[in-house]
């Protein structure tokens, strides 16, 4: 049985999209439920997957399945720690979007297959360990964006989702420069044409003039995807037009492979290469730190100052995968882990209030706090986990990555000028209470503002109803689990890293 | 003992979490938020929410006693629960740390924390939201317990940051009010700013010795073979963790925020913004006073200071400056929160030169006495309020201007107001005069003459603004409308009992400090010496002798009362004449210097400037984008160029071939 919990929870969401699309038009409660019914699933088997997991065991639930044999393709899956805490916050951030996406109106059926045929793909790249597999479930999360975009999208939706499918585009090319590297001088050295990722890992060492040449094309690839300055201005646009589940799957959780990817292919194949740009990269990271952070600070558009956090919240992730050392990548991991959950309830919520106002600007906002309490509370948390709370999960990565970071030069690992890098960004704690305390301030709090009043929608403005409710909840729940008692996760990514990618580069484990 | 321990902070958790979930219920409320029925319904709702806040504090409480006693006795827990965050080396764990200092400080948490507590059911008794504000006042309760019994850094960063958000909840607590969500906001970000020293502080405390527990730490200070190697980094060290203290309580240059904290009800400015949370920053100074007595003279100072030099330098400054705008305030609070900054200046001097049991010493009389005259402005707001609203009239309640002649009114709030002031002035026996001579006689005996002639001056001036404060409110005529003066009421006993209590103790807490020198032998001192060190008397007397430094200073104090006494006490013309005569600093001290006008120039405009015009509206629209677009235009010229060549004509294809073939051959031949 466990060989197929892995496929399960790829191919549910899949199977659950084709149930959907024979479907009759007119059943709308009927998709919503099977997509809620299929996510609530995976979040199960997720559950399931963490319980069972063995920390001892390299490569837990594992199949491995020749696929295309004269290309060496396999059909590889399996999940270690790190693929463990992704598959949890795919679930969870899948399921929640579910809940909150009854609100689209139109064509819901191709909306819910489109959106869990993306989920299969990202749940298909955290448990694959066959580079080729990894790519295609790669392509698959990507490119269905730009439909859900451009069809349910609002604003300037279509030229948001041309950038950002472009965006993404040039990052994948970008990608397959090294992959095929790797494979073919792979295949020279060992005579042996194969994608397996642990074939490649155990019999094959790149050369570092290579791993020096293709370790920024994948930092800059995956990057792309994972919000790098400065090819990050997909990101705003994106996040703008895109429908709030959307979002909140796209930021939570496909953001995330970026980082997932970086660390998976970069750190393991070209660990050289890594330790060479690490500090120019850590140097791009602060940028995305104080950068994303302080532009976040004067926008008036609800989803812009939370695309821009995201700028400056995923900064931490590259900037904790550039310091090389076990604090600072298993903060990394964290990071996307409680970044992913909290980037989600935040757009959730920015859902909720632009369901009922029709309006995402926060100047024509303001004394929301009486007429929706429970919005608010949820806002002002996920708002003090995003700047760093101590007890919820933002505090968490933020210590782990910047204790990496001042750490660095003292592990004799890259350089010494790390600690300054920290020390910039630590000035992003000041910048990111500024966003966060002004948006509080402009939409909840005060009194309702004169563009407000004009609004139709707010004669009969409501807080929450259940359904909401319940999916916030879920999000806030875990924010608390995962920051007051963080150690569960800690213990289950170090597992994973501790495997394979901490003896690679030379770090001692924890 | 563990468990006791645990649950003191988790207690008030409780009340805040079953507050949160079932407030409402308990209340009996169904339509809590419903403003339009809220001025008739709130009279329906149960008082049961605050009572159960209350009880939660109390025993909270009673729980610390049984510690206190403990501890008293010579015991000392360091208890850890379990592993927090693990990164790398990096390992915190939940654990607390009781010491004498400690312990102290859990009485002074949770007991006046319960009197304010109950002081506020009667205070926010006609609230529509009261089971909100008890919500956060509970949680408030847990955070500055977790702040002073953590065992390491990471836990008292945790309560440090956690009261900074309950602080930040408490002023924004009538969130309607644009002014009050402006002042929660600013103290939370002006805090951030401290805290970003802070962190920076424990980074570099793990990045040199590779631990955050204090035990260890300490220890490891201790056995240092090598003092100079480590000397600058440990001035770095403590300068840097004092910056977070400049932020938590308020001192030059990041005092700003809380007078305007002031904007949150009147309970929490005399719990957070006077008695506790403001004071955690000289809680901190004290805990950590190893690295601050870490001085091994010119070679390890960073600008020609040592960091017990900085923090008392900063102190001293706070202390004056503040009080001299406290000369001209005319809000009673604002009064109020000026002389708290000042007096927390006075604590930084103490911990400074290193005294630190004086420094704690002060910061638990002025507990007493600031809560009492917080809670007692609170009492003449409330009689204020009521005596404008029955008639109808919506004069500022909160100027004393308005005031005059309550004595007669209110009896209890003036008498234990009263004792609060007389402490505050430092006149014995009253317990202010206790702590603030002993921080001013140790700056003096330290060779901080300087410092302790300024702070001096300061105690003048405190007894000055003072002693202005209780002529204009209780003597003298009364300057309230003729028609509201009969409905000046003294407050409920819910309100002044909690008063009554803190001036017993504003009285004679300073008893339990009486300096040798008068005979007595400073048992607060000894008490705390485990945790803080002993500070060493002096041994041979420089200058003046202890006796004569007595006198300075109660000549002072005396000296402030008398002046305030022949300018305000019988409504003479003299403070008028004076602020014409001096407009130019009477005005600047009533702007406060211009402060927050300058930081708003210099600082807050430059930043969202740069947000919008450079990075939003530049970098990413005009540069970034601008190349993309660029690249995008250049790529759709090509293809339009391009596919001039793709008529799909065989003659054009034919044409082209015939032309490059020329070419070749062209070139060929050449």
């Amino acid at each position: 049985m466990e060989a197929y919990l892995l496929s399960a929870i790829v191919f549910i969401p899949t199977l659950a999209a084709l149930i959907i699309m024979m479907m009759p038009e007119e059943n709308v409660t009927g998709v919503r439920m099977t997509a809620s019914f299929a996510s609530l699933l995976t979040v199960v088997l997720s559950v399931v997957a963490y319980i069972f997991y063995d920390p001892a065991v390299a490569r837990n639930f594992e199949v491995n399945i020749p696929w295309v044999q004269v290309m060496g393709i396999n059909y590889h899956v399996a999940a270690d720690g790190v693929s463990i805490a992704m598959l949890l916050l795919t679930s969870i951030t899948i399921f929640t979007g579910c809940l909150i996406s009854w609100e689209i109106k139109e064509r819901q059926k191709e909306f819910f297959a489109l959106l869990l045929v993306l989920v299969s793909g990202v749940f298909g790249v955290f448990v694959s360990f066959d580079v080729f597999l990894f790519l295609v479930f790669y392509e698959l999360a990507v490119l269905p964006m730009y439909l859900l975009i451009g069809i349910w999208g609002t604003g300037r939706k279509e030229y948001s989702a041309m950038k950002l499918t472009l965006y993404l585009l040039f990052g994948s090319a970008l990608l397959l420069i090294p992959v095929f590297g790797l494979y073919v001088q792979a295949h020279a050295a060992t005579g042996v044409w194969s994608f397996d990722y642990d074939f490649l890992r155990q019999n094959f060492n790149m050369e570092e003039s290579w791993q020096y040449i293709f370790y920024p094309m994948v930092f800059v690839g995956f990057g792309t995807i994972g919000g790098l300055w400065p090819v990050h201005t997909w990101s705003p646009d994106g996040h703008a037009s895109a429908p709030s589940a959307v979002s909140m799957l796209h930021a939570g959780v496909l953001m995330k492979l970026g980082g997932y990817g970086i660390i998976r292919i970069g750190l393991q194949f070209m660990p050289y290469g890594a330790q060479e740009w690490s500090l120019f990269f850590a140097c791009l990271t602060v940028v995305n730190i104080v950068y994303g952070s302080l532009s976040a600070i004067k926008q008036t558009d609800m989803k812009y100052i939370i695309a821009y956090s995201s700028v400056s919240h995923l900064g931490i992730v590259t900037l904790g995968i550039c310091t090389l050392t076990s604090a600072g990548i298993n903060g990394a991991v964290y990071q996307m882990f409680a970044h992913g959950i909290m980037t989600a309830l935040l757009f959730a919520l920015v859902g909720v209030v632009y369901g009922r106002l029709h309006s995402r600007m926060i100047t024509d906002m303001g004394g929301l706090a009486k007429i929706m309490p429970f919005t608010t509370v949820a806002f002002v948390f996920a708002g003090m986990t995003g700047l760093g709370l101590p007890g919820l999960s933002g505090f968490v990565s933020e210590l782990m990555v910047l204790t990496g970071a001042f750490s660095a030069g003292v592990a004799g690992t890259p350089s010494p000028m790390m600690k300054y890098i920290a020390l910039v960004c630590l000035t992003g704690v000041v910048f990111t209470a500024i966003y966060v305390l002004r948006a509080v301030q402009r939409i909840f709090f005060g009194q309702p503002t004169e563009a407000l009043l004009r609004n139709e929608h707010f004669a009969h403005l409501l807080d929450t109803d259940r359904r909401e409710i319940f999916a916030l909840s879920i999000l806030m729940l875990t924010i608390v689990l995962a920051g007051a008692y963080p150690v569960w996760i800690i213990d289950l990514i170090n597992s994973g890293l501790s495997n394979d990618i901490f003896p690679r580069l030379g770090i001692p484990t924890m | 003992m563990d468990l006791i321990l645990l649950l003191i902070p988790l207690i008030p958790l409780a009340g805040a979490v079953i507050n949160t979930f079932f407030g409402r219920m308990l209340e009996g409320s169904s339509h809590g938020h419903d403003d339009g029925h809220g001025s008739e319904g709130e009279h329906h709702t149960k008082p049961i929410p605050g009572i159960l806040a209350c009880v939660m504090v109390g025993i909270s409480f009673v729980l610390s006693l049984i510690v206190f006693f403990d501890v008293l006795n010579g015991q000392r827990f360091n208890v850890d629960y379990f592993e927090w965050i693990v990164a790398g080396n990096f390992r915190a764990t939940l654990g607390f740390l009781i010491d004498p200092l400690s312990a102290t400080m859990l009485l002074i948490v949770t007991g006046i924390g319960f009197l304010i507590h109950v002081y506020a059911l009667g205070y926010m008794a006609h609230d529509p939201d009261r089971p909100r504000f008890f919500n956060y006042l509970n949680l408030f309760i847990f955070s500055m317990l977790m702040l002073v019994m953590g065992n390491n850094l990471l836990v008292m960063f945790f309560g440090w940051e956690a009261v900074g958000l309950c602080s930040y909840l408490l002023i924004g607590y009538f969130y309607k009010k644009q002014s009050a969500t402006d002042a929660g906001k600013k103290a939370f970000i002006v805090n951030r700013i401290g805290d970003f020293g802070f962190g920076l502080g424990i980074f570099l405390i793990f990045g040199t010795f590779g631990t955050i527990h204090f035990d260890q730490l300490f220890a490891a200070i201790q056995n240092q073979s090598n003092v100079f190697a480590i000397a600058t980094t440990m001035t770095a060290i403590g300068m840097l963790l004092f910056v977070g203290a400049i932020g938590k309580s308020a001192q030059i240059p990041l005092y700003v925020w809380l007078p305007d904290a002031m904007e949150g009800p009147t309970p929490v400015s005399a719990l957070i913004h006077a008695a506790t949370m403001v004071t955690a920053g000289v809680f901190m100074v004290a805990r950590c006073n190893p690295i601050y007595s870490f001085d091994i003279g010119p070679a390890g100072h960073i600008l020609g200071m040592s960091a017990g030099d900085l923090v008392t330098y900063v102190g001293c400054a706070t202390a004056v400056f503040a009080a001299t705008i406290g000369l001209v305030q005319t809000d009673i609070k604002k009064v109020l929160a000026y002389s708290t900054v000042s007096q927390l200046g006075y604590m930084f001097i103490g911990v400074g030169v290193g005294a630190y049991s004086a420094g704690v010493f002060h910061l638990l009389t002025h507990a007493f006495f600031k809560a009492l005259l917080f809670l007692g402005a609170g009492s003449v707001i409330h009689v204020m309020e009521h005596g404008f609203h029955k008639v109808g009239l919506h004069d500022d309640p909160q100027d004393i201007r308005n005031m005059g002649g309550l004595y007669s009114k209110a009896k209890v709030t003036a008498i234990t107001f009263i004792a609060g002031w007389i402490a505050i002035s430092g006149i014995p026996p009253f317990s202010g005069f206790f702590s603030k001579d002993e921080i001013l006689s140790a700056a003096y005996h330290e060779g901080y003459n300087g410092v302790f002639w300024l702070g001096i001056l300061g105690a003048m001036m405190t007894a000055f603004y003072m002693s202005r404060l209780v002529f204009l409110t209780f003597f003298g005529e009364s300057r309230a409308k003729p028609e509201a003066r009969e409905h000046l009421h003294e407050s409920a006993s819910v309100m002044t009992v909690p008063l009554m209590i803190l001036a017993f103790f504003a009285v004679i807490a300073g008893f339990i400090g009486i300096p040798e020198a008068l005979g007595g032998h400073n048992w607060f001192g000894h008490f705390l010496a485990p945790a803080v060190g002993e500070h060493a008397a002096p041994t041979e007397v420089h200058g003046f002798s202890e006796g004569i430094l007595i006198g300075i200073s109660i000549f002072a104090g005396l000296a402030g009362i008398g002046f305030a006494y022949l300018m305000y006490f019988k409504n003479t013309p003299q403070a008028d004449k004076l602020s014409t005569e001096f407009k130019p600093v009477y005005t600047t001290l009533l702007h406060k210097y211009y402060v927050d006008e300058a930081y708003d120039k210099l600082i807050v405009s430059p930043i969202k400037w740069c947000s919008e015009k450079i990075l939003w509206k530049g970098v990413d629209v005009k540069i970034i984008d601008g190349f993309l677009n660029v690249t995008a235009i250049t790529t759709d010229l090509t293809g339009r160029v391009l596919r001039l060549f793709q008529t799909g004509y065989v003659q054009t294809y034919a044409f082209f071939i015939s032309l490059g073939l020329f070419l070749i051959i062209y070139y060929l031949m050449k």
